[in-house]
């Protein structure tokens, strides 16, 4: 499927998280999301790019506008090579009342996009993939 | 010959012999019965097809018989404008692409003059010249389709928004009442236009009534009480009133948990409970059978039923 | 380094986030108003969320962090002005948000802890569903 725009955004500090919210809100607002979709993508990445800075040591995030058909969307890509996550299954469970840790970044995340899919072992670091349709 | 000489050719032909070809060319747009006279005029029609053949021999000069080289940009950007705006208008995909198609006639009938001593350049020429214009025909078609997808998602949204009308019932007190079924993007829109009428009329009290929905399934339920959870989030409450006896086994039966979110079995006894919370109650007054709506001095408040 | 302002109401205190904060900016916020609340002995604290556009489970949980240890401190926590947007999202996210109170706006808030001392009503605001 045609890929109309690419870029790409470090992530190595809570200012870059920052900036990375700011990126993705324009993309979504520029392809003339809703309110609450905008929201929700911007939201979702938000959750992504901490994870990416406290667990997998800093990254990139790469954000692509997609056309499939009349439909468009934002793809986002985050990646690190930090330690990888050792169980996926667990780490997509829950854990917001354990007060941090890989689980609510990832299940929020997939909750809040229309794909969600993720690559990781441990010692190869972790690729996490979302898009949210218009 | 080369494709790049061919293109040449096809040049030259739309050069020398411009002004006959354009009219022949606008006969054979008219003739054929699949165009509608009634909704271009005819120097519309001409102008539409001078800037196109414009086009084309500037591609056909940089970009050869390729028409998906950046060279046929230009050709690509007018065939879109025009099948955007035909399909608007109400053409259908095959008359917008006759536009396209009609042109071979008269193209070819010039073909074959030049090439009258050449059997086998005519048909490798016109091949080139057929698939070229194929291509762009079929591309009209695409850009026709995509018009069309966007228009009935643009129609979709408007409805969707025209059926779900929030009600101020008193200051404070918002109702929705619920029509028909409920499916998923339904049910959202709802609960956005729902969420933004708390926000602006600052009503802490919102009472959603589903008597006219005829069944709810766990997706529409879960949708409900997502509703009821971002309203508390935001400051307000919500009753859910009008659950009739079926509705309310389906409920059971689906194991969807309710908690702690009130329920009444009609909008009435709803809307009872939402002037007690905000200290309202209705009276009679003394001299007449009309009765009003006045606020209860805090001392005589009821606790809640 | 820029600070959120607090601001005094006699027993009550208000803050009022209007930046998309990132996260050192959050943890300062959290420790001054621990200070605020021990130093004007106050009842409650008000959040004004009004302005943000986004708020995700670090700043979901940055505002349960203060609401537990506003209660530690015998305070109230009133987070206000949610928009819709952002009351979809964290519903969807599934943050709790337990110990929480809401309210419309600033004033709804007020209301609502006036409320709270003449009744010692206890509703809460656990939006988890």
């Amino acid at each position: 499927m045609p890929t109309l725009h690419t870029e790409e955004r470090p992530i190595h500090s809570s200012e870059d998280v920052v900036l990375v919210r700011q990126a993705v809100r324009a993309r979504a607002v520029q392809l003339g999301f809703s309110l609450v979709d905008q929201t929700k993508l911007v939201t979702a990445a938000s959750e992504l790019a901490r994870n990416t800075l406290e667990h997998g040591g800093g990254g990139t995030m790469r954000l692509e506008l997609v056309e499939e058909g009349a439909r468009r969307g934002v793809r986002l890509l985050f990646a690190d090579q930090g330690p990888g996550i050792a169980d996926l299954q667990q780490a997509m469970k829950d854990g917001f009342t354990s007060g941090g840790g890989l689980g609510l970044g990832l299940g929020g995340a997939k909750r809040l996009s229309n794909e969600f899919d993720i690559v990781s072992r441990p010692g190869e670091g972790t690729r996490v993939t979302i898009a949210r349709w218009r | 010959m080369a494709t790049q000489a061919q293109a040449q050719t096809l040049v030259e032909i739309l050069r020398e012999d411009e002004r006959s070809l354009l009219h022949e060319w606008l006969e054979a747009q008219l003739e054929s019965t699949t165009m509608r006279s009634t909704l271009l005029t005819r120097s519309e029609l001409q102008d539409q097809s001078r800037r196109f053949l414009d086009a084309l021999k500037a591609a056909l000069d940089h970009g050869g018989l390729d028409s998906a080289s950046p060279a046929y940009e230009g050709v690509r950007q007018l065939l879109e404008e025009m099948s955007t705006a035909r399909g608007r208008q109400g053409y259908t995909p095959s008359e917008t692409a006759t536009f396209v198609f009609s042109l071979k006639q008269p193209l070819f009938a010039r073909l074959r003059e030049r090439f009258k001593a050449d059997a086998g350049e005519l048909a490798a020429t016109t091949w080139g010249a057929t698939l070229l214009l194929d291509r762009l025909g079929l591309f009209t078609t695409e850009v026709h389709q995509k018009g069309r997808e966007q228009l009935i998602i643009r129609q979709q949204e408007e409805m969707m928004e025209l059926s779900t009308p929030v009600i101020t019932l008193w200051d404070g007190i918002l109702a929705l009442p619920l029509i028909g079924t409920l499916d998923s993007a339904r049910t959202q829109v709802v609960m956005e236009s729902l969420l933004q009428k708390i926000v602006e009329t600052e009503a802490p009290i919102a009472i959603i009534d589903i008597t006219g929905v005829p069944t709810v399934d766990t997706l529409t339920a879960q949708h409900l009480l997502k509703t009821v959870a971002a309203a508390r989030l935001m400051g307000a409450d919500c009753i859910i009133s009008g659950i009739r006896p079926q509705i309310a086994q389906t409920i059971v039966h689906l194991g969807v948990e309710l908690n702690d979110v009130v329920t009444k079995a009609s909008l009435a006894d709803a809307f009872a409970i939402a002037l007690r919370r905000s200290g309202l109650s209705v009276q009679r007054m003394k001299d007449s059978s009309a009765s009003s709506i006045r606020r209860v001095r805090p001392q005589d408040q009821e606790a809640e039923g | 380094m820029e600070r959120i302002p607090i601001l005094k109401m006699g027993r009550h205190l208000l803050v009022t986030i209007q930046v998309d904060m990132h996260d050192r900016l959050a943890m300062s916020l959290q420790d001054d108003l621990t200070d605020r609340i021990v130093s004007a002995r106050a009842k409650a604290v008000l959040i004004d969320i009004s302005a943000l556009e986004i708020v995700d489970s670090f700043i979901g949980r940055m505002i349960a962090n203060i609401a537990a240890m506003s209660r530690v401190l015998d305070a109230q926590t009133v987070v206000v002005g949610m928009r819709p947007a952002v009351a979809i999202t964290l519903v969807e996210l599934g943050l709790p948000l337990k110990g929480v109170r809401t309210a419309l706006n600033v004033e709804h808030g007020m209301a609502l802890l006036k409320a709270q001392l003449d009744n010692s009503d206890d509703r809460d605001a656990d939006a988890s569903h």
